[in-house]
């Protein structure tokens, strides 16, 4: 396989046609957050399983994507994720387009919690925007939306507030997004892998 | 005349000033009170007060100093007498009358009050040391030697002391130098992971670029610790020598200490500390005469945990949250503003100047192989004598509880130790003769963390322990990446549902598997540490555990929800009535018989009663499992419960 030096394995693998679950990687991001930990690939010769959108590629490399650690890991980190997800796929504007859908899919993962207690506290959806709407049940925290309103947008309107549990994606002083400077220009909702952000139905 | 005679020359002159200055001291009678936070929180600001009233309105010629901690943490407030003619005397719990005492009958009247005496500070014919107890017996002290004995304030108290020496003999080594005897010296970072300083050092220098930062992490933030805090408020030189010589080493012309702003005391004593360095040429354009410029810049952090991760601590500095990023690149490739950047903890800097002054060997003799050097621990918990413990690395347990620390408290049994706070684990009794250093711990599945050692005796419950250090790290888990703000919640949940009673049989394999899991799936170090007192315990007390889950039953009568009071008619004394007076909510109450007896419905597990209960009955008694309650008083369901 070629790629270019220094390119992350996350972005290598899925140009190959590899599929590796990822939901915070941006591949025009300066430096990746590594916060989903989703994309863990093992590595002949390191002793750990390591983050792929980290990862530089290098020559001769040898990456396992699917081993019975990582694979442990991946189930873990996305049940975690499930357990502070509001399911209810059938009422989700992203159904059958959601990405948490897409890792279940390819990785034989169920969509539902068996062992974890559900965390998802009964949050507001904000539909003050008129052309889109926000539901931090749904949010996986991802920052895409962050990312791209502060580099591509270069609105501002959002940012991580809070930490823990009670880490959230919110407008400044988290007003609804109506009363801030969002611009509604979309671009937020556009690289969302959930239905956290989704457009209104015209 | 050469570069490196010139910086010599300044030294020396430095050097003589305050060696004038602080003999001048020693010819009149000095009484020194330990004002560090340790001290302020047992009233040496109104001991301080008493020395000084007493001596003004005596119009004795007295010196009377503030000084930090002299480690003695469970005696403070602390204070040492140094009168000409006499052997220098600690004393310990001093109060208003006591002080008031001391300079009657000792700064006037030549008595030195040896029935409030602690120890003498160097042998005499009177009065025993500190190096005649066990405590001083297996204390080796190099960074707390001269904390609690000279004046914080005061940078000539450390110039006397051979303070700076080491960094004016870094400048005439060269950086080049310095790098190797401090590799040489194996010296690891004392901030819990145990990275060698040197090789951390070595990738700075390394590192391309121009400009390069040097940081001293001071953000102590575990529970029970408070090592830095006390080296900070009682020898801030001794650090402000090693962020030096680091920066002298790397390249840096720009330092910052990161300290917690919950720690007042102890950045007004840096801030002090830099103005009298900066006035003496230690800091600022061209230290000691060279052609070295560097300096010092205070930063306090707002007390979030997670900012003594060091990629967090950087976004701090930076302006930005306090959120850990990914590692590589590390901070000695690409640290503050991208530059290349050393953090090293404020006990790893306390080592610098010595291993400078007395060479790699020396430091390479004390302690272990591959951990050399010693260890502080801040000694809490159910351990007789708190405090500050510097003990050689290679040290036991068993040595450091019971001749350190002075055994458990009322002689109950040792249960387990909580060593490296929330990123640490609790040992068993079986560990008690494992020799600690960084690799022994890590072994054992604790790690030596920041140095907080926390001493657990049959009374405090393990999964109730498990929950707490989980509790503080899941509220302190700053929220981004997904194994370390979901992960750690839910098996706080967990463990909380087991202290109640409502834990399942698989709950155990569960919180085994998710820790594991947390463990390798978390970006950061608190994410990577944080199950270590949940995997610990499990491996070393399961069946406690088992006892919560399976019988409803907590060993240690500490879980409130599996526990009940009760009152035993043997025991009682029928006349007595103070368990009654004692319950806030009325839940005890006078039986036929006059014996007392607890309604178990309207008890709130207070343990009130059980505190008020005069030690010659004894009547109360906490049970585990509950006694199951069928309305009505205590008495016949004690009776049921114990057949």
């Amino acid at each position: 396989m070629r790629a270019p030096e220094g390119e992350k394995l996350l972005w290598v693998a899925l140009d190959n046609g590899i599929y590796i679950p990822h939901l915070c990687g941006l591949r025009e991001a300066e430096r990746p957050a590594a916060s989903c930990r989703l994309c863990f690939v093992e590595v002949e010769g390191l002793p750990n399983p390591v983050t792929a959108c980290t990862l530089p590629v290098s020559e001769g490399m040898l990456v396992h994507t699917r081993t019975p650690r990582v694979d442990r890991l991946v189930r873990t980190g996305f049940e975690l994720l499930l357990s502070n997800h509001r399911l209810r796929c059938g009422k989700c504007e992203k159904n059958k387009n959601c990405e948490l859908q897409k890792i279940a899919r390819e990785r034989g993962l169920k969509l539902r919690l068996s062992r974890l207690r559900p965390l998802i506290s009964e949050v507001p959806v904000d539909e003050s925007p008129k052309t889109f709407k926000y539901d931090p049940g749904r949010c996986v925290l991802c920052g895409r939306c962050v990312w791209v309103d502060h580099h591509q947008a270069k609105v501002g309107a959002i940012g991580f507030i809070r930490r823990g549990i009670s880490r959230k994606i919110a407008a400044f002083g988290d007003v609804p997004l109506a009363e801030s400077r969002c611009t509604e220009c979309g671009e937020c909702v556009k690289v969302c892998p959930v239905g956290a952000l989704a457009f209104k139905e015209k | 005349m050469s570069a490196t005679g010139t910086i010599i020359q300044a030294y020396e002159s430095l050097k003589k000033a305050a060696v004038i200055k602080v003999e001048a001291l020693k010819q009149k009678p000095l009484v020194l009170v330990g004002t560090a936070t340790c001290g302020r929180a047992a009233g040496a600001l109104n001991v301080l007060q008493t020395f000084r009233d007493e001596i003004s309105c005596r119009n004795l010629d007295v010196e009377v100093k503030e000084v930090g901690c002299i480690g003695h943490c469970y005696a403070e407030p602390v204070v040492i007498i140094a009168k000409p003619g006499f052997p220098a005397l600690c004393y310990g719990s001093v109060d208003e009358g006591m002080a008031g005492r001391l300079v009657t009958d000792f700064l006037i009247n030549d008595d030195p009050c040896y029935e409030f005496a602690m120890a003498a500070l160097e042998p005499n014919d009177q009065f025993p040391t500190f190096a005649d107890f066990p405590r001083g017996v297996y204390e080796k002290k190099i960074i707390l030697a001269d904390c609690g004995l000279i004046d914080p304030e005061d940078i000539d108290h450390y110039i006397a002391h051979d303070g700076y020496a080491a960094l004016a003999k870094a400048l005439s080594m060269g950086p080049a130098e310095v790098l190797e005897e401090i590799k040489n010296s194996k010296l690891r970072g004392r901030g819990g992971a145990g990275f060698p300083t040197g090789l951390k050092w070595e990738a700075c220098r390394n590192a391309s670029g121009d400009q390069k930062y040097v940081i001293c992490n001071a953000d102590e933030g575990d529970p029970g610790a408070f090592m830095d805090r006390a080296i900070l408020e009682s020898n801030p030189h001794q650090v402000l020598e090693g962020l030096i010589i680091a920066a002298y080493t790397v390249g840096a012309e720009q330092g910052y200490i990161y300290v917690r702003a919950e720690y007042p005391l102890a950045v007004t004593r840096i801030r002090t500390a830099l103005e009298q360095a900066r006035e003496r040429h230690l800091l600022g354009e061209s230290i000691l005469g060279s052609n070295f410029n560097f300096d010092i810049k205070i930063f306090q952090g707002s007390g979030a945990f997670v900012c003594g991760e060091e990629t967090a601590l950087i976004a701090s500095i930076e302006g930005f949250a306090g959120v850990p990023n990914h590692r590589p690149p590390y901070p000695a490739h690409a640290g503050l503003h991208s530059k290349p950047t050393v953090i090293n903890n404020v006990k790893t800097l306390s080592y610098v100047p010595h291993i400078i002054r007395n060479g790699s060997d020396w430091f390479k003799s004390i302690g272990t192989p591959d951990s050399p050097g010693t260890a502080v621990f801040a000694l809490a918990g159910k351990v007789v004598s708190t405090g500050l413990a510097e003990v050689l690395m290679g040290t036991t347990l068993r040595t450091l509880v019971y001749d350190v620390g002075n055994g458990i408290k009322e002689d109950k049994p040792f249960k387990a130790v909580q060593i490296g706070g929330p990123s640490g684990g609790c040992l068993p009794e079986s560990a008690l003769d494992l020799p600690i250093d960084f690799d022994s711990l890590q072994q054992a599945g604790a790690m030596m963390g920041s140095g907080g050692l926390v001493v657990l005796d049959e009374d405090d419950c393990m999964v109730e322990i498990a929950r707490f250090f989980l509790d503080f790290t899941q509220k302190e888990s700053c929220g981004k990446c997904t194994f370390c703000r979901l992960g750690t919640k839910q098996m706080l949940d967990i463990l909380t549902e087991i202290t109640e009673g409502r834990g399942k049989p698989e709950d155990i394999d569960l919180l085994w598997e998710l820790a594991e899991d947390i463990k390798a799936g978390s970006l950061c170090g608190l994410g990577k540490t944080a199950p270590n007192p949940v995997l610990t315990t499990i491996r070393y007390f399961r069946h406690e555990y088992e006892a919560h889950i399976q019988e409803g039953r907590c060993p240690a009568l500490m879980c409130k929800e599996l526990i009940s009071y009760a009152i035993i008619p043997e025991k009682c004394s029928k006349l007595c009535n103070v368990c009654i007076g004692s319950c806030p909510v009325e839940a005890i109450y006078t039986r036929d018989d006059m014996l007392k007896a607890i309604y178990l419905d309207k008890c709130v597990k207070c343990n009130s009663c059980m505190v008020a209960c005069p030690p010659q009955y004894k009547a109360v008694v906490k049970v585990s499992p509950p006694i199951v309650e069928r309305g009505g008083s205590q008495d016949e369901q004690l009776s049921n419960h114990n057949n």
